[in-house]
């Protein structure tokens, strides 16, 4: 089940191999059918998921079956190093509640990033070659529970993120591109060879060799003592989470390693935008509470203060800098890092609520990120140009657009009713509660403040009022003498058309209904999120000292 | 005063070079393939190249066949211990024939050879005669024999790297070659007699025994050991004995470029493994480095030289071959991580490198034969836009491109991988090394990545046709490289298990 939905895009993209480039309707529906199946098989791991399972860990008696879900363990490489033993690396996918929600965010922002991409004219067949390959790392990164798979699936995101920004992006594309895969490079490297020092240093209980296995380096009783990450080895577990950290936190993007992001976003094209906003930051916190603080608990526990305050610079820079904007889409990509500034602020809240607001808040950074981008997106396409100073009054001429705006906008200020409220209630529920970041969280709320400032100025500028003297668009009467507006060089509907709308009406949907009952997400994630907490513990960990 | 030998000494000399000769079918099947190829040329006078190349083609690949017959007979020392079978050679001798073979796909799709004037008749016998050379290089374990078939391996290279002799770098480089080669490989030899002068001996393993027994004056070993250095080093293109490589790379037809870049270098590293673990003494079972520490140290600096060096040079270059060449002294370092391990599993890593940078390097370089073919020109401004017209060979060059900085899921993050866990197994000590190999590759990226970018990202300046086709051979051959290059990025055990088996040797015998 999980090879079928990770692998699928890939077959699909065999399949557009073979198809003439000249054949581009067929190469879209090849992938669009790609991503449909992909999004009934995340429906059918959805339905099928036990939320009474935890996950994170092996279960008590050391096996995966009261842990993990649809496991799918396999030998994929023993290699015999003489002296030194085996090498084994396995084939191993499954899910908890941690990677269940990143698996459907991802499954329903492919569909969404395939609809979009129908626009799309220059060299379609490799635009959606690479397109199903990254499709495939982001969905394998999220399953994977071997730390070799899990290294390999994100790494082979940098390639086809580097040409889908490169060759279809905007004018100074080169630069974003380079940037962004330097900058994700640089981080990954690092955590490469913390992946060797910690295959090193775990042995599975099960077969007494070492392994890759995530879920055996979970549990610290697995740790070799004398190794290079082994209990006693202070300095080199401190330097472990600070690379992993940082590997990840550039992924995030943290301040102050986010100065790719709004390169890669305002050059990227409205899809790779959408995936960038809606699945790829996702991985770094994905990877830090998956990988990067169950290995390291400890220096987890002593850093808590420090990802607060980075959670609280990111929240308040990301806003500051929004407010400076001109350009709606560098906008909402810096609101963009000031939502995963929550994100971070409720991880470092370390207990139950802090967690179930970060994961409940990637989720909806997701949708509601998503549908900001598409929606600028929409704008860009009728007027070729994301200035926010050449519209005005937009709302009376595209109505069905500027309804569908409210939504998203008002979603990502955090108003209550839609679901980036409640995730931002829980990450400050969490914070406030945590002694440590009481007053990190105070000041972060602040964040809010701003938010909705740069959200509902650039709202009124764009859509409110009057038309601009030198807005880009006309207006006409038309016979019944209401106004009509105009774009040059736009042949299509001037509001909403329906491809459009089914892009954006489900997002809505999911957002307006996960404001009002976040039970179906928060259902699933209840169980592994507890038990993340109790692996954070510094209870744990003094029983093991 | 010299006595002539008795008629029972010389009967039992003859009866060891018998006896040794079954164990040198190789060695003497490509010597005669190499005879074959002159005459072939003399009698048919091929107009067209195909009949030498297809004769060097179906030579090199019988002689798999006299290899592989030589599995069952490791642990031979022949012709009075100057000569070695054991599963290191062995491994080897795959190693060159292959590099070979892909020389000579190379040669027959390049038109820059097929168009000279004179025609190819002696190249494709030069080639043969390096194969000799590096396949000797691997097995030998004396000091004379060493330094005879490290001179074969030269004085072919030179030939090779100034067969386009109508044009003026390819001369250049040649003389360069031929200059540097001569001062290094003298300094060289004057190692081999202070070495000599120190022990009386010239078998490696009987040096190592007299340096053990007998102790030695660490400055005057230390003094061979860096003149020994500058020799291999040399040939290994490491800094700071490269300067000759990026000159030569360039002036070279680009198939020898290839074959100078993998398999000689890669002999360079047989011979310095060879050399490194027997000759020089070495406390192993302990760990301790003494006395052949000062080794490690000259090795650590060249390694790291070579690692920084070559990546940050290869940052400002505009020519392919020349960023390939210093790509292959970054390389070089990278190699020299895992020798300075000193381990099983250091060495293992070594081989597979050489391997992974076989595959990934020779398609590399075939990519911009078919290009230079195309465009007549190895500059990467030339290569706008050619990723989209050319959809096999440039999906082909990014693949090899994203090896050689070591991004799974490539043969050459493998690589990488196994050299980087061969410095950490041994805990702590080596962590530093891991992190400038790490970092240095994190720069390799910014100019690998200048040739898909012109590819791909940028639109030629002259008008190109929509397509452009290219030979149906080359195409077959890079399409094997590229799934060759990921096949073994994703299942690697066979390519690990082949490196595994020429180790053992090290395991058995020499330690």
């Amino acid at each position: 089940m999980l090879s079928l939905i990770v692998f699928l895009p890939i077959i699909a993209g065999l399949i557009i191999l073979a198809v003439p480039s000249s054949q581009k309707q067929i190469i879209r529906i090849v992938t669009l059918l790609a991503a449909l199946v992909q999004g009934a098989l995340a429906v059918l791991i959805w339905q099928g998921y036990d939320p009474s399972l935890p996950g994170i860990t092996a279960a008590v008696d050391g096996s995966l079956d009261g842990s993990f879900q649809f496991v799918e363990r396999l030998p994929w490489i023993t290699l015999d190093l003489g002296n030194f033993g085996t090498l084994n690396i396995e084939y191993f996918m499954g899910v908890d509640g941690l990677s269940i929600t990143m698996v459907i965010l991802t499954a329903l922002i492919s569909i969404i990033a395939v609809l979009s991409s129908w626009t799309i004219q220059k060299q379609v067949k490799g635009y959606f070659i690479l397109f199903n390959l990254l499709s495939t790392a982001m969905m394998g990164c999220f399953v994977a529970l071997d730390f070799f798979l899990f290294y390999v699936f994100w790494e082979l995101m940098l390639l086809p993120m580097y040409f889908l920004i490169g060759i279809w992006g905007g004018p100074n594309r080169e630069y974003a591109a380079i940037k962004f895969f330097l900058y994700t490079l640089f981080g990954s490297v690092f955590m490469l060879l913390v992946m060797i020092g910690l295959y090193f240093s775990v042995i599975d209980p099960a077969t007494g060799n070492h392994t890759f296995s995530i879920v055996a380096m979970a549990s610290q009783e697995n740790y070799l003592p004398g190794s290079i990450f082994g209990p006693e080895s202070v300095v080199w577990r401190y330097a472990a989470f600070i690379v992993l950290f940082i590997g990840f936190a550039i992924k995030v993007p943290m301040f102050p390693f986010h100065t790719w992001l709004p390169d890669a976003h305002v050059e990227a094209p409205t899809p790779i935008s959408v995936i960038l906003a809606g699945v790829l930051l996702k991985l770094g916190t994905y990877g830090m509470m998956r990988i990067n603080f169950p290995l390291f608990p400890e220096v987890f526990q002593a850093s808590l203060y420090v990802i607060a305050v980075f959670g609280a610079i990111n929240i308040l820079y990301g806003a500051f800098c929004a407010l400076a904007q001109s350009d709606l889409k560098k906008l909402v990509a810096y609101s963009s890092i000031s939502h995963m500034g929550y994100v971070l602020l409720g991880l470092a809240a370390n207990n139950t609520e802090g967690m179930t607001g970060a994961l409940y808040q990637m989720f909806n950074h997701g949708t509601i990120t998503a549908m900001l981008f598409l929606l600028v997106g929409v704008i860009y396409d009728r007027a070729h140009t994301r200035q926010i100073d050449k519209f005005g009054g937009l709302a009376s001429y595209m109505p069905v657009y500027a309804g569908i705006v409210t939504v998203a906008w008002f979603a990502s200020l955090g108003l209550p009713g839609l679901s980036g409220f409640i995730s931002e209630v829980f990450v400050f529920v969490g914070a406030f509660s945590s002694e440590n970041i009481r007053y990190v969280a105070i000041v972060s709320a602040l964040g809010i403040l701003f938010g909705a400032v740069y959200l509902l100025w650039s709202l009124q500028r764009v859509f409110l009022g009057k038309r601009r003297p030198d807005a880009v668009y006309e207006l006409h009467k038309d016979a019944d003498g209401n106004d009509q507006i105009h774009f040059h060089d736009w042949k299509g509907k001037n509001d909403l058309d329906g491809r459009e709308l089914a892009m954006l009406v489900p997002l809505a949907v999911i957002i307006i209904f996960l404001g009002i009952y976040p039970m179906p997400v928060l259902g699933m994630i209840t169980t592994s999120i507890n038990k993340l907490v109790e692996v954070l513990s510094p209870v744990v960990m003094t029983a093991l000292n | 005063m010299y006595e002539l030998p008795s008629g029972t000494e010389i009967q039992a000399v003859i009866t060891t070079l018998k006896s040794s000769a079954a164990y040198y079918l190789p060695e003497i099947y490509l010597s005669a393939l190499f005879l074959v190829l002159i005459l072939v040329d003399l009698i048919f006078r091929p107009k067209k190249h195909h009949l030498l190349s297809i004769t060097s083609l179906a030579g090199l690949a019988g002689s798999l066949w006299f290899i592989w017959q030589q599995h069952t007979m490791t642990g031979q020392e022949i012709f009075f211990g100057m000569y070695v079978i054991d599963e290191f050679a062995i491994f080897f001798k795959y190693f060159f024939v292959l590099s070979g073979i892909l020389t000579v796909f190379l040669s027959m799709s390049s038109d820059e050879l097929n168009n000279r004037a004179s025609g190819v008749g002696e190249y494709y016998v030069l080639v043969i005669g390096m194969v000799i050379g590096m396949v000797m290089m691997a097995s030998s374990t004396d000091l004379v024999m060493i330094f005879v078939s490290m001179e074969l391996v030269s004085f072919s290279a030179y030939v090779l790297t100034g067969y386009l002799k109508r044009e003026r770098r390819s001369t250049e480089a040649s003389l360069k070659y031929l200059v540097y080669g001569a001062v290094s490989s003298g300094l060289m030899i004057y190692g081999f007699s202070i070495l000599y002068g120190l022990t009386g001996e010239t078998n490696i393993s009987e040096i190592s025994t007299v340096l053990i027994a007998r102790g030695h004056d660490p400055v005057t070993l230390m003094i061979a050991s860096i003149m020994i250095l500058t020799g291999i080093g040399y040939k290994v293109g490491a800094v700071p004995f490269h300067f000759w490589s990026p000159d030569v790379y360039e002036g070279a037809p680009i198939p020898v470029t290839a074959l100078l870049s993998v398999a000689s270098k890669a002999a360079g590293f047989a011979l310095l493994i060879r050399f490194f673990y027997v000759a020089v003494p070495h406390g192993s079972e302990t760990g301790a480095f003494t006395p052949g520490s000062e080794w490690l140290m000259l090795l650590m600096i060249l390694s790291v030289a070579s690692m920084i060096y070559g990546n940050v040079v290869a940052l400002w270059q505009k020519n392919v071959k020349r960023l390939l060449a210093y790509s292959s002294i970054a390389h070089a370092g990278y190699i020299l991580l895992g020798i300075i391990v000193m381990d099983e599993l250091g060495t293992q890593a070594t081989l597979f490198y050489m391997l992974s940078y076989l595959f990934m390097n020779f398609g590399a370089f075939l990519v911009a034969v078919i290009i230079a073919n195309k465009t007549g020109s190895e500059n990467i401004e030339d290569y706008r836009g050619l990723g989209r017209r050319m959809p096999l060979t440039g999906a082909a060059m990014t693949v090899f491109l994203i090896s050689l900085v070591g991004l799974p899921p490539t043969v050459g993050f493998i690589g990488k991988l196994m050299i980087f866990s061969a410095l950490l197994a041994k805990g702590s000590v080596f962590v530093w090394l891991a992190l400038i190999g790490i970092l240095t590759s994190v720069i390799s990226l910014y100019y690998y990545m200048l040739i898909p970018l012109n590819m791909y990202l940028r639109e030629s300046k002259q008008p190109l046709p929509d397509t452009i086709k290219t030979g149906l051979l080359p195409r077959l051959v890079t399409a094997c490289l590229m799934l060759l290059t990921l096949y073994f990025g994703i299942f690697f055990t066979p390519l690990s298990d082949f490196a595994h088996f020429a180790v053992t040797v090290f395991g058995n015998q020499l330690y």
